[in-house]
């Protein structure tokens, strides 16, 4: 098993995935930052922690242990918990100002 | 084999996450987001942690995701109803964007280049060793998951009821 693995993810090493989950992580960044719809924000939170959660699995792999993926398994509950919050908030607030578009709730900006 | 997946995997994941951020239909941004986390199944896949992705596909794709989808419609939002961005704030953000990834990939450029392969054992993402984990080294923290679970829950179910018992979503 051990050398299967070894010469079938030969050509891969762990720059590719570094590069990979950055790219990914400043597509979600970006999505942040030009997007102004509430739901949009919250699928771009969930790409940047998905890129992270890739960079966790391929360490985890490269190293040899398993704590990574357990982390990564205990990201995944925390993340359906913060949707399940975000959407709820999400409904609050869009039966208090009857829109998603975030330039409404200003009342915190300088 | 595995690296021409790899490479097709991180496409189609690049490109759909663009198509994210870049396409002003909600419903789409949500359907191609799931394409965006199966390719992150996948690479969990090629990486050998096979317990997590099928969770990744079961908590992302069949909960998460069907939920935003769910909000989306129950909201009805798929009129595109954004105003037109403004594109002075649209080229700052994708510059500041930018500069972040610059400053990451700097970050990473001393690490030594094509020199370290995955070449761990493939079998510590099957079941039964993440359950040993999770179960000896882990237990405290896994309980505490459950804990968190039930209040986010509980925590929705409180924000989501509304006052006023004959106040629904219509009566706007």
């Amino acid at each position: 098993m051990n050398e299967v693995d070894q010469t079938v993810l030969s050509g891969i090493t762990i720059n590719h995935y570094l590069v990979l989950s950055i790219i990914l992580f400043s597509i979600g960044v970006t999505g942040i930052m030009i997007r102004k719809n509430l739901i949009i924000l919250i699928m771009c939170i969930e790409l940047m922690l998905n890129a992270v959660n890739l960079l966790l699995v391929a360490f985890s792999r490269y190293y040899g242990d398993a704590n990574g993926q357990l982390f990564v398994f205990f990201i995944m509950a925390v993340a359906a918990a913060e949707v399940a919050v975000g959407l709820a908030i999400l409904i609050v607030a869009f039966h208090h100002a009857k829109t998603t578009n975030i330039d409404v709730f200003n009342k915190l900006k300088w | 084999m595995i690296t021409a997946s790899f490479y097709f995997l991180s496409l189609l994941a690049i490109v759909s996450a663009l198509m994210v951020i870049f396409l002003r239909t909600p419903v789409y941004n949500v359907i191609l987001l799931v394409i965006t986390f199966f390719c992150i199944a996948c690479h969990y896949l090629l990486l050998g942690a096979t317990f997590l992705a099928v969770s990744h596909v079961i908590v992302y794709a069949g909960a998460i995701m069907v939920l935003l989808l769910y909000t989306l419609m129950m909201l009805n939002l798929n009129k595109a109803d954004e105003p037109n961005r403004i594109p002075r704030q649209m080229i700052f953000g994708i510059v500041v964007a930018g500069i972040l990834g610059m400053i990451l990939f700097g970050a990473i450029s001393r690490i030594d280049n094509n020199q370290i392969n995955i070449t761990a054992n493939g079998q510590i993402g099957g079941v039964k060793n993440l359950g040993k984990f999770m179960l000896k080294e882990y237990l405290l923290p896994f309980e505490a998951v459950s804990i968190l679970l039930l209040a986010a829950m509980a925590g929705a179910v409180m924000l989501g009821k509304t006052k006023d018992p004959n106040q629904t979503i219509e009566s706007k």
